[in-house]
């Protein structure tokens, strides 16, 4: 009896000695296989991340054209937008790293290339008439970093503008507001008709970014920001913060954003319907919410939908033609690829007629240097002209904050932006908030 | 077929005619009774070990490094815990999340409670009834947060229409109590079925004679309840608590979609704080100290609820029967 109870139990040794070799050799095959991933040198294939939007079909376009000609082959990958950000970063810190991949410049690719993970094209641009001068200068410039360009730029630009209702404002007999006063005059006016001002999606804390992002630059002029830009966090001190952000807390105490933006989305669509529906008369965003108004509100789009530039601002230092929003987007490549050479050839396509012209059918402005030159086939050529212009004539051209910051700031700074929105920080709680992010 | 069969082989081939003999099995095959070998619970333990202990103990190192997810975490001792007790966000989040789990207990338990026992009757309306009941649970929680975030929508939401006859401001996710106060509600009427069917199985486990003898005393329905169901229940309510309190303190996916923490920093609880220091800021040795601190209170709070009600005593509810 007793032995046959020893025997048992060293069987069941023997099998939890068993199951656990099992299961542990599974485990490790599991993660064998996955770090001899798609970036395998033999294969022949770049994986591209790219951002997934409707714009895609470009990139797809793009690569299938150099796939018939190239021995290495793209693969694209679409990350759902909302996703993009963290699925890059994520893969970007593990063995399974794309190739290249779409980005923002500045802050969004800092982190990556202090890592020493992205390869400086600053050699490939100036040995290279097609890249060199391929492009407007400016935009290059803004997706650099130190002097050392890592991007090319990949798709079309997106400043913000002021967009308008044109019904609306003739019905009412109102201009679309070149100054600030004007724009007050606006909001009383919108207001006493009981027509929300601005829509505004304040539950995304970036469309609220974009007010401060104006104002400042209005004020203070586009010097405050890049000094922020740089490093130094004590020019979150400057009068011209403090008093962006005591206008933002004056145009909401008016009024100008209605009484229940907190909890409206500009992700799910709440916003821009306000805008379409003639509830709200304007709305300050990026200048994909044409595109986003041609697909959702056709005729909206067609009839009423009016644009114009930021209003100045009486006695501000900035320049009236400053833009502020996303110069344009941009491919960089990783260092660790094994097809450099295939990875720029693909990337210099970004300067070719066809792929300029696939943006602009789709409505986008491209960067590229004779981008002006095709502007007449775009969906709206008036559009396509104003837009075109005034991020050429810009002076400057300031990156979203969140985009030109790194994460670790960027993070924190779209709280605070939340929290003087919601009201629950003063203007001045807000810039001291801003001062202690180091 | 001369051959003679012995009772054993007729029983394997089914053929047995007469008593059946009693079943003797291998002399190896025999375990000491009720107790049986560790090997059972090793696949459990294999993956508790690699999805659960492994990744909670790198998460307490990485607690004492600094990591942005590229480079290599370079260790920074206690940096991260002193700048977590000192961090007014993350007393905001903890004191938020503290609100959230009490308001959540307040609603759930006893709204679970009492349709539990109301559905532990063998009726067949109340079986159909339950089903119905238990259809929120099947829902992803990802799915149930974009439903209420879009009948709460302030311009076209349902909340525009229905509020205004009961007074209320179609700002409910705009502002500070009414978000958490959605969030702990939403939350509420996903898990509100399982509690109710924890509640249930409790409540049938009962013994009736218990009710024949308190309505021969002459108890009516109420006094019922309070002497007998609910003392019946005490360890149900207890698991059903714990579960609870763990469930509101790892809450996220609805602040997420609905609220991102907002307006402001309102319903910024602790798991969301955690996401935003690992996930957007790539802060993630401080992130890593929020969750280990966070797995620290949750477990803590288990064991005082588990001890302070006797559970861990192990009385059989049925004693004394």
């Amino acid at each position: 009896m007793r032995s046959e109870r020893v025997r048992g139990r060293s069987r069941a040794v023997r099998w939890t000695a068993a199951i656990a070799a099992a299961a542990m050799t599974a485990v490790l095959a599991g993660c064998g296989s996955g770090s001899g991933g798609d970036s395998a040198g033999g294969s022949g294939t770049l994986t591209a991340y790219v951002y997934g939007d409707d714009a895609v079909k470009v990139q797809q376009a793009a690569v299938d054209t150099f796939n018939k000609t190239s021995d290495v082959k793209v693969e694209l990958v679409s990350v759902p937008g909302a996703e993009y950000v963290n699925k890059l970063r994520t893969a970007m810190g593990s063995p399974n790293a794309p190739d290249i991949f779409f980005n923002w410049g500045g802050g969004s690719i800092k982190p990556y290339v202090d890592a020493g993970q992205l390869v400086d094209l600053t050699s490939a641009f100036e040995s290279d008439p097609v890249l060199k001068d391929g492009f407007l200068s400016p935009v290059v410039t803004a997706g650099s970093l130190d002097g050392k360009i890592y991007g090319v730029p990949m798709r079309g630009m997106q400043p913000v503008m002021l967009f308008y209702n044109k019904t609306l404002f003739a019905e009412h007999g109102l201009q679309p507001p070149k100054t600030w006063e004007d724009l007050t005059k606006a909001v009383t006016a919108f207001k006493e008709k009981e027509i929300t001002p601005f829509a505004l999606g304040g539950t995304d804390a970036w469309t609220q970014l974009m007010w401060l992002e104006y104002l400042l630059d209005r004020v203070g002029g586009a010097d405050v920001f890049r000094r922020i830009q740089n490093g130094d966090s004590s020019a979150w001190g400057d009068p011209a913060v403090l008093e962006a952000a005591t206008m933002v807390k004056q145009l909401i105490d008016d009024g100008a954003f209605g009484r229940n933006f907190t909890s409206v989305s500009y992700a799910n669509g709440g916003a821009p319907a306000l805008f379409a529906q003639g509830r709200a008369a304007m709305h300050l965003m990026g200048s994909w919410e044409y595109s986003t108004q041609l697909g959702k509100a056709p005729e909206f789009a067609k009839n009423d939908l009016g644009w114009t530039a930021f209003p100045t601002v009486p006695g501000g230092r900035g320049d009236a033609g400053n833009v502020v929003g996303n110069p344009t987007n941009y491919w960089s490549v990783n260092a660790r690829t094994k097809h450099k050479d295939a990875a720029v050839a693909f990337l210099k396509q970004m300067a070719s007629p066809e792929y300029t012209k696939a943006l602009v059918d789709n409505g986008d402005i491209p960067t590229t240097a004779d981008a002006g030159d095709t502007l007449a086939s775009s969906p709206n050529p008036a559009f396509a002209e104003f837009q075109y212009r005034m991020v050429q004539q810009a002076p400057d051209f300031t990156l979203s904050w969140d985009q030109a910051l790194e994460a670790d700031k960027a993070t924190p700074m779209l709280t605070e932006i939340n929290k003087l929105f919601a009201g629950t920080s003063s203007p001045e709680q807000f810039t001291e908030a801003l001062k202690a992010l180091t | 077929m001369t051959t003679v069969t012995t009772p054993l082989e007729k029983q394997r081939t089914g053929a047995a005619a007469g008593p059946r003999p009693r079943r003797r099995p291998a002399a190896g095959r025999r375990r000491a009774p009720g107790r049986p070998s560790a090997a059972w619970a090793l696949p459990g333990l294999v993956f508790f070990a690699l999805f659960a202990v492994v990744p909670m103990g790198l998460a307490v190192y990485l607690s004492f490094t600094s990591w942005d997810g590229l480079t290599s975490p370079t260790p920074v001792g206690f940096d991260n815990w002193t700048r977590l007790f000192g961090d007014p966000e993350f007393l905001q989040a903890a004191r938020l999340s503290a609100l959230l789990t009490v308001i959540s207990w307040l609603f759930q338990t006893p709204v679970a409670l009492l349709l539990g026992v109301w559905a532990a009757g063998r009726q067949r309306n109340r079986a159909v009834l339950s089903a119905v009941f238990f259809l929120p649970l099947l829902l992803s929680t990802t799915a149930i947060s974009v439903l209420f975030h879009a009948l709460l929508d302030p311009n076209f939401g349902v909340v525009k229409e229905i509020g205004p006859w009961f007074g209320i401001d179609p700002n409910i996710l705009g502002s500070s109590t009414g978000a958490l106060l959605t969030i702990a509600f939403v939350g509420g009427w996903q898990f509100m079925p399982f509690h109710t069917l924890i509640y249930q199985g409790g409540m049938r486990q009962i013994p009736q004679v218990l009710y024949q003898a308190a309505a021969i005393d002459g108890a009516g329905p109420v006094r019922q309840f309070f002497s007998i169901t609910l003392p019946q229940l005490r360890n149900t309510i207890t698991t059903s608590s714990v579960l609870m309190v763990v469930g509101s303190l790892t809450y996220f996916d609805t602040v997420l979609i609905m609220t991102k923490g907002g307006p402001g920093t309102d319903t910024t609880i602790v798991p969301y704080l955690m996401y935003r220091a690992g996930f957007q800021s790539y802060d993630l040795g401080y992130a890593s100290a929020v969750a280990t601190a966070l797995v620290v209170v949750a477990t803590g709070l288990s064991l005082l609820m588990v001890r302070f009600s006797g559970f861990g005593a192990m009385r059989s509810t049925r004693e004394g029967m």
